[in-house]
């Protein structure tokens, strides 16, 4: 499988040679790494491997201690590229601040929308469309705390939107929430994706949103292996980008990873197992993988 | 916010002692203090391995403690001097009046202005660069700003009761409201109403008006308070059992919750 590019315009996002340290340390992340414009991108890896630094050097919060980071050909600065959209975590939010939905929306636009404090016209209409779009319009002025963990995520996913970013990026989108929202959370990123917005999402879940995503990216520590799920999902680029062992079960089209079981040859796993380097495009994948 | 306007205002304090005794103006010696102390306090919070409590609180206690070193030296009390300790009102001066005046618009002029970057940093402050906000530029102005509101008067509240009007109008807002716009107007009408209730407390009763404008505050707080559980009970019983849901509190109960995470001391 060979990373996605080739296409006239330049990649939407692109790590070239980059490295990254953390407090004066040694080099902690590398990436070597192409998105294409208009991708859905999953960064997928144990804790510390590197996602979060990645969407913070990508937002230019992080800089490269060598190489460079690009967003749509252009180098990322200490500023912020302007079409690019954030949603942080959830879990970093604080609920207690006193903010309706309809203000945390409009903060999006807090660059573009002049010295005035209140909201201009324009801005005020798109907040509206947006909210209306992502079926939260009859909570514009309700604290963020009362609304449901769903609901939480669109408001900052419109806080984002409001910016028209050609790049969006997400930490963790669906951490902590139950499998319904998680759902609505992925078919709504889904919708973005096909009206041509570029998104890169961090998780740790490997089934339940990894397999899903048309595109993957397994880090530790550097580029482990990067293409469609069918083809990272293999026990050889699991071990390589988490360390352990780990079994790939097909089900119903998609490749699910699991534990492996640490004692005796049997375990109560069902399906097609696939164990060893027997698959074809995983080979190609990995890179530098053990 | 509550702990560093607390903090700020016995920085300060070491500035306006060493204006005593070096007999230069109050406003130029605890200006220039509160400004370096307030820059400091940004800088050093800004250290992810200091936190912003930690910060403040090396920062002030050693300010404060110059003030209280340079006061054991000298051994001489004013009444100018009292005035900065436990505030004096009465004595105003119309120099006060000028400083205080223009203290207030540029405050004014700054939340304006600075309004959306304000609320972004306070709220979100880890996202706000992401969206193009100089989070860096917005703390030093903040600090600055507060710095500035707490020498314009601390010659009326003094040292020990300035945080609690800093704090106080906000917390009771805070209560009575979910939006920041709303929040930020309310606490203006309740400070201003703190300030004129506790004089006239402190009139007919010949009580400190620094104290009686604290205790108003305290007083309406109470009151807010105590009104916003009663009306989230009547809710609860007018709902039936197992309405109240922790995990999505509404209205007052969620508001109140706020009080568990504002660190008053």
């Amino acid at each position: 499988m060979a990373p996605v590019t080739g296409t006239a315009s330049p990649p939407l996002v692109e790590f070239a040679q980059a490295a990254f340290a953390y407090g004066g340390g040694g080099v902690a992340v590398e990436a070597d790494l192409r998105i294409a414009p208009g991708a859905l991108v999953g960064l997928v890896g144990p804790s510390g491997a590197g996602k979060t630094t990645l969407l913070r050097a990508l937002l230019g919060q992080v800089r490269p201690v060598r190489g460079q980071v690009l967003v749509g050909g252009s180098p990322v600065g200490r500023r912020p590229p302007r079409r690019v959209g954030y949603v942080p975590q959830l879990e970093t939010i604080d609920w207690h601040f006193p903010i309706t939905v309809a203000e945390a929306v409009l903060l999006g636009r807090v660059s573009e929308s002049g010295p005035l404090p209140w909201p201009r016209r324009r801005d005020r209409a798109e907040m509206e469309a947006l909210l209306e779009r992502l079926d939260i319009a009859e909570m514009a002025h309700r604290h963020i705390r009362t609304l449901s963990g769903g609901q939480q995520q669109r408001v900052f996913l419109a806080r984002a939107l409001i910016r028209r970013p050609d790049l969006l990026l997400l930490d963790e989108p669906t951490s902590g929430v139950d499998v319904r929202t998680r759902h609505e959370i992925l078919d709504l990123l889904s919708e973005l994706n096909l009206d041509g917005v570029g998104i890169v999402l961090t998780t740790h879940d490997l089934n339940a949103v990894a397999a899903l995503l048309p595109e993957l990216v397994c880090l530790n520590g550097r580029v482990v292996a990067q293409g469609r799920p069918d083809q990272v999902l293999h026990p050889d680029v699991l071990r390589a980008t988490f360390g352990s062992e780990m079994v790939v079960i097909e089900h119903d089209g998609l490749r699910l990873a699991t534990d492996a079981p640490s004692h005796g040859p049997n375990h109560p796993h069902h399906g097609h197992l696939h164990h060893g380097p027997d698959h074809d495009g995983a080979a190609a994948a990995v890179r530098g993988a053990r | 916010m509550s702990y560093i306007g607390h903090g700020l205002s016995h920085a300060i304090l070491g500035g306006a002692v060493v204006g005593y005794v070096t007999h230069y103006s109050f406003y130029v010696t605890g200006g220039i203090w509160g400004g370096i102390s307030a820059l400091l306090i940004t800088g050093v919070s800004r250290t992810r391995k200091i936190g912003a409590d930690a910060a403040i609180g090396i920062v002030t206690t050693a300010s404060y403690a110059v003030g209280i070193a340079l006061i054991s030296r000298g051994h001489h009390f004013t009444r100018n001097f009292e005035a900065a300790f436990f505030g004096n009102i009465l004595g105003v001066t119309s120099t006060d009046l000028w400083v205080l005046a223009a203290v207030a618009g540029a405050v004014a002029l700054a939340v304006f202005f600075l309004y959306k970057q304000l609320l972004f940093v306070t709220f979100d402050p880890d996202v706000a660069s992401s969206f193009g906000v100089r989070t860096g530029v917005v703390d030093i102005v903040f600090s600055l700003l507060l710095a500035a509101a707490i020498i314009a008067t601390m010659r009326i509240l003094g040292v020990t009761l300035i945080a609690a009007a800093v704090v106080t109008p906000a917390v009771v807002a805070r209560l009575a409201s979910d939006s920041f716009a709303r929040m930020l107007a309310l606490a203006v009408v309740v400070g201003a109403l703190c300030g004129f209730g506790g004089m006239y407390v402190s009139y007919y009763g010949d009580i400190a008006s620094g104290a009686t404008i604290t205790l108003f505050g305290a007083a309406l707080f109470a009151v807010v308070y105590l009104a916003g559980l009663a009306r989230g009970a009547l809710q609860r019983r007018s709902l039936g059992p197992g309405s109240a849901d922790p995990d999505l509190p509404a209205g007052f109960a969620a508001r109140a919750r706020t009080l568990q995470d504002l660190d008053i001391h």
